[in-house]
């Protein structure tokens, strides 16, 4: 047997951040449960993630302490609110290397904020005085691509029926990557905008952005990143991806749900026109007109969601205390078992690259011709739990031929004990539907 | 929750071995045709149920589509049931089943009128499959109103 040394001065083996998952299980209530006599094995984490312990107690901790509304009160639990709301901006900022606080949005979800984007660019369009990179008409061009959640789709084809710009996409490869072998056509002078997700939610596909984004800057492009299904699972650098704009949620990265991120360039942000009108979002409001806030308050009319806030803070803090590398090293390990584990059951499936590299743990599959409904039902009497449809990603169904698939997700408290018990299930799938 | 109840043998077998499927146009070119296609948005699941009636009598309830084993089964059933059946008959029928999905696991299903529709009773415990088993037998309340038979289209609760 012989053993490959790593040439001293290369990063070694043992060099891998690592962290003890047992542990981590623990901080989190909802795994201890048990669903159908079975202990729970959750495997939806790209849909939803749990909430450790931690951020559970600062959610309730606001709410029983220091709950007040925020940037309007002098008095002190107003204080602590706003002091513990913009708190959470910063630790937010930090976590996606922001080069100033002002740059981040809180929104509802990514949704919101990718909307956010578009009716930025709908309002500026309506303006002649407005920054001429958000102006958009006929002849102009919005790029996304097949593999987009619905959410970095149907916005962008709301945004082109208004203004009269045309909508176009990059394909997906069989293997489930973007095809970027017609980058220089679809990405040209005429394109505006281009919209891409991260990590695919349905083929966990992990874009390397680096050639778009030289082509972007090349044509003068703006480029906005979906990063819904990346930041809660890989270290991201707002500075190293060069995007103009990324958005993220919450709920998918151990925070609450009902609070999402817009962070963008902090002179984009200052050019966009508002979008939603009311309380905060204001300089000064007079009966004939108003003038407004300067990012990220223009952004946020109304009471934001102050505590889901706070507790995406904690959620932040929580992820740093673990560490970003060590989670994606983890999930990594885990997604190379996986994709060997599921290989090895027959009549098996995988939509998506089928090797653990440009991908994350989400790995959607088709069993033989069991519908993906069947399959996820006898999953559940087993205590499994995955999601099955579209997952709201349905052009991308439409692109393998199949009305849904079957899809496991991981996270950092997920098992290869937990694999084990999706394969063992889909045994029982194949048993039921033989 | 025990799977057996909701994958009864019955269901099962009208999935791996449907009955009437394939859409059929009307052996009597004088009977009124009316077709609906109804998708169910959050799964992908589709139907397209076709009625062929005289107005009095349903002479054919044909159907095709793809989705999973309680669609497919229902859509099975409904060809079953329905195909023959009078006007009339054929919304008691349709109401009985309607009433069965919606009863939460509540009501007893009737087997002198609903027959194999009995199996899906199980189902109607499973909220999240219940829609499954209607999408069929909403496809044709739209199909036969199009055909000129039965009420308008209404939203049921599911």
């Amino acid at each position: 047997m012989t053993t490959i040394a790593i040439p001293p001065g290369m990063p070694q083996y043992d060099d891998v951040p690592r962290y003890d998952v047992a542990a981590v299980r623990a901080d989190f209530p909802i795994l201890d449960r048990e669903v159908n006599g079975h202990p729970l094995v959750y495997l939806d984490s790209a849909n939803t993630s749990h909430k450790p312990r931690q951020v559970l107690d600062v959610l309730a901790e606001h709410y029983a302490r220091h709950n007040a509304n925020v940037s309007r009160s002098v008095h002190t639990l107003g204080t602590e609110a706003t002091e513990a709301y913009e708190g959470a901006r910063a630790k937010v900022a930090a976590f996606v290397n922001a080069p100033s606080v002002d740059e981040v949005v809180f929104t509802k979800n990514s949704t919101e904020a990718i909307n956010i984007v578009a009716y930025a660019f709908s309002n500026a369009s309506l303006r002649p005085d407005a920054d001429p990179r958000l102006r958009l008409g006929p002849g102009d061009e919005i790029v996304i691509s097949e593999m987009e959640h619905h959410s970095n789709i149907v916005p962008w084809q709301l945004l082109a029926e208004r203004t009269g710009a045309t909508l176009r996409w990059f394909p997906v490869t069989d293997n489930g990557r973007l095809d970027e072998s017609g980058l220089t056509d679809l990405v040209n002078e005429r394109t505006k905008i281009v919209s891409l997700v991260h990590m695919s939610n349905i083929l966990g596909t992990v874009n390397a952005t680096s050639r778009i984004t030289a082509r972007v800057r090349e044509v003068g492009a703006l480029l906005l990143l979906d990063c819904s299904q990346s930041v809660p699972h890989m270290p991201i650098d707002v500075v190293d991806l060069d995007a103009d704009f990324i958005v993220f949620t919450g709920h998918k990265m151990c925070g609450p749900t009902g609070i999402g991120v817009l962070w963008g360039r902090t002179e984009l942000l200052a050019a966009m026109p508002p979008v939603f009108g009311g309380g905060s979002m204001i300089e000064t409001v007079t009966m004939g007109g108003s003038t407004y806030a300067a990012p990220p308050a223009r952004f946020e009319a109304g009471t934001p969601p102050i505590a889901e806030a706070v507790a995406l803070g904690a959620a932040v803090d929580y992820l740093t205390g673990i560490g970003m590398p060590a989670i994606q090293w983890y999930e990594k390990q885990l997604t190379a078992y996986a994709l060997d584990a599921l290989g090895g059951v027959p009549g098996l499936r995988i939509f998506g690259p089928e090797v653990p590299v440009g991908r994350g743990g989400t790995i959607s599959f088709a069993l033989g011709d069991v519908h993906p409904h069947d399959v996820g039902q006898v999953l559940d009497s087993l205590g499994v739990q995955v999601r099955v449809g579209h997952h709201c990603a349905r052009p991308v169904c439409t692109r393998f031929g199949v009305p849904a698939t079957t899809r496991a997700s991981f996270y950092l408290y997920t098992t290869t004990e937990e694999i084990d018990a999706l394969v063992a299930g889909l045994e029982q799938v194949r048993k039921v539907f033989a | 929750m025990q799977l057996e109840s909701l994958y009864q043998e019955i269901i099962l077998d009208h999935y791996k071995h449907p009955h009437g499927r394939g859409l059929r146009d009307a052996a009597d070119p004088a009977d009124r045709v009316g077709e609906a296609h109804h998708v169910n948005p959050t799964c992908g699941d589709e139907i397209t149920v076709r009625v062929a009636t005289d107005g009095a009598t349903l002479h054919d309830v044909s159907y095709d589509g793809m989705g999973c084993s309680i669609s497919q089964a229902s859509a099975s059933v409904l060809h079953e049931l329905l195909t023959g059946r009078g006007a009339t008959e054929a919304f008691e029928v349709h109401e009985a089943f309607v009433a069965l999905m919606s009863g939460r696991g509540q009501v007893t299903p009737d087997e002198d009128v609903l027959g194999d529709g009995v199996a899906f009773e199980g189902v109607a415990r499973y909220p999240a499959r219940v829609k499954c088993a209607l999408l069929p037998w909403m496809a044709f309340k739209d199909a036969a109103a199009r055909a000129g038979v039965g009420a308008s289209p209404t939203e049921v609760k599911a």
